[in-house]
């Protein structure tokens, strides 16, 4: 009994050390992705804004237009740099949610029922987050 | 000053951040918080917002350095992010109702703390293993890491509606001041649920990530994370902490860090007498 588990036991931590180096690679993948839309996004807005003097002191509210999706999408089409660098701020959040997302197909295809209603949770409150309407 | 010269700083004045953060083992969000308010002048709700996307970045970056190590644990990582995650969608709606003066205290009493137990941390780094708790198996936390030999070690977690409890807290903390409050993880871990030192610092990293990615969307919504600020700080802090990472850490250290130490201690005081004059 105690043998068949610790054979159980290793088998299955052989699987989580796969996923999880292949969750380290997307992570990594995803944050250097972000980091080059990043730095072409910077390169166009400080050649852009280059004159203006900025200020942060009080908030004032980014504009509606890049603060979703469809404005953002809309904003690279029409050469926006602010649009560019949201692109990157989204690909960045978005990088942790696929992880989840890929630690969910892998606890289905571990077939552990706890874990896959583990990942499912927090991937809706991620999605909660993220997809949220104001 | 020209956008060219204030973008540069930034960048530089960030990067900074990441070291030190990587050096500390506190982030880069705890330095790089007071460094855009006090330094920069620039309101604590656009140094939040965009220092949740730096902690985002930081956290990922160094995710596949930490896997070849073979510490973390997903398991005890995802059950834990339940809690994190649902806190962190609190305290960002609490960002919204707090006085900004009130944040930057909150924000200023987080550090010293985090100061003192990485402190702690680097003077007593080892807890000893835990007996476990019927839930370690049940809820499939227990796990081995690789020993110094190279032959697995089997450990188990106890007081986990403790850890999750705790874990709450520092996902709330998370997106009520951008940080990846890492201490109150390491905390939660470490000494609560007595995870071994090695898999709870790995595993809290992959947290942070997850954590921040929870309320940045909701701060990218509010307008909160301003393009001309995320690009420089984002930027900094990743290529910072990697630096720091690859090179510091593996350096003689303990001055540098003992004086990096004081440096988040001084900061959260002025952070704290800060809040507290502007707003009396």
């Amino acid at each position: 009994m105690a043998l068949k588990n610790a054979a159980g036991s290793k088998a299955e931590h052989f699987d989580d050390r796969r996923m999880e180096t292949i969750m380290g690679r997307l992570l990594q993948v995803g944050v250097l992705l972000a980091s080059f839309v990043m730095l072409a996004g910077g390169i166009l807005y400080v050649r852009t804004h280059h004159g203006e003097t900025p200020s942060y002191r009080t908030f004032v509210s980014e504009p509606q237009t890049l603060r979703h999706f469809g404005g953002i999408a809309h904003g690279i089409a029409s050469g926006n740099p602010a649009a560019v660098i949201q692109l990157a701020v989204l690909l960045l959040i978005a990088t942790p949610v696929a992880r989840v997302v890929f630690a969910l197909i892998s606890f289905g295809i571990e077939r552990d029922k706890l874990y896959i209603f583990v990942s499912a949770l927090v991937l809706a409150v991620l999605l909660y987050g993220f997809l949220k309407p104001q | 000053m020209t956008l060219f010269a204030f973008s540069g700083l930034l960048f530089l004045g960030s990067l900074f951040a990441g070291l030190l953060g990587a050096l500390t083992g506190l982030g880069g969000g705890v330095v790089l918080v007071p460094l855009l308010t006090l330094g920069f002048h620039v309101d604590i709700r656009y140094a939040i917002g965009v220092s949740l996307i730096s902690v985002i970045a930081t956290s990922s970056g160094a995710a596949a350095a930490y896997v070849r190590e073979g510490f973390s644990s997903v398991r005890i990582g995802m059950f834990l992010e339940m809690a994190t995650t649902l806190g962190a969608i609190v305290g960002a709606y609490l960002a919204t109702v707090i006085h900004t003066q009130l944040l930057a205290i909150i924000f200023g009493l987080v550090l010293i703390y985090s100061a003192l137990v990485s402190w702690r941390q680097a003077q007593n780094p080892s807890s000893p293993l835990a007996s476990g708790s019927r839930w370690s198996d049940k809820l499939e936390l227990s796990g081995t890491y690789p020993g110094p030999d190279g032959k697995p070690i089997h450990y188990e977690v106890e007081n986990v509606s403790g850890g999750f409890g705790l874990m709450f807290v520092a996902g709330t903390l998370s997106g009520l001041l951008g940080i990846g409050s890492g201490a109150v993880k390491v905390l939660a871990m470490d000494r609560i649920m007595k995870v071994p030192f090695k898999v709870s610092t790995t595993t809290s990293n992959f947290m942070i990530g997850v954590t921040a990615a929870a309320s940045a969307g909701i701060y990218l919504h509010r307008g909160l994370v301003a393009p001309g600020l995320a690009f420089p700080v984002m930027l900094g802090v990743l290529s910072g902490s990697l630096i720091g990472a690859r090179y510091l850490v593996r350096a003689h250290v303990s001055l540098l860090r003992i004086v990096f130490t004081f440096v988040v201690l001084a900061l959260g005081l002025e952070m704290i007498i800060n809040g507290v004059t502007k707003w009396l």
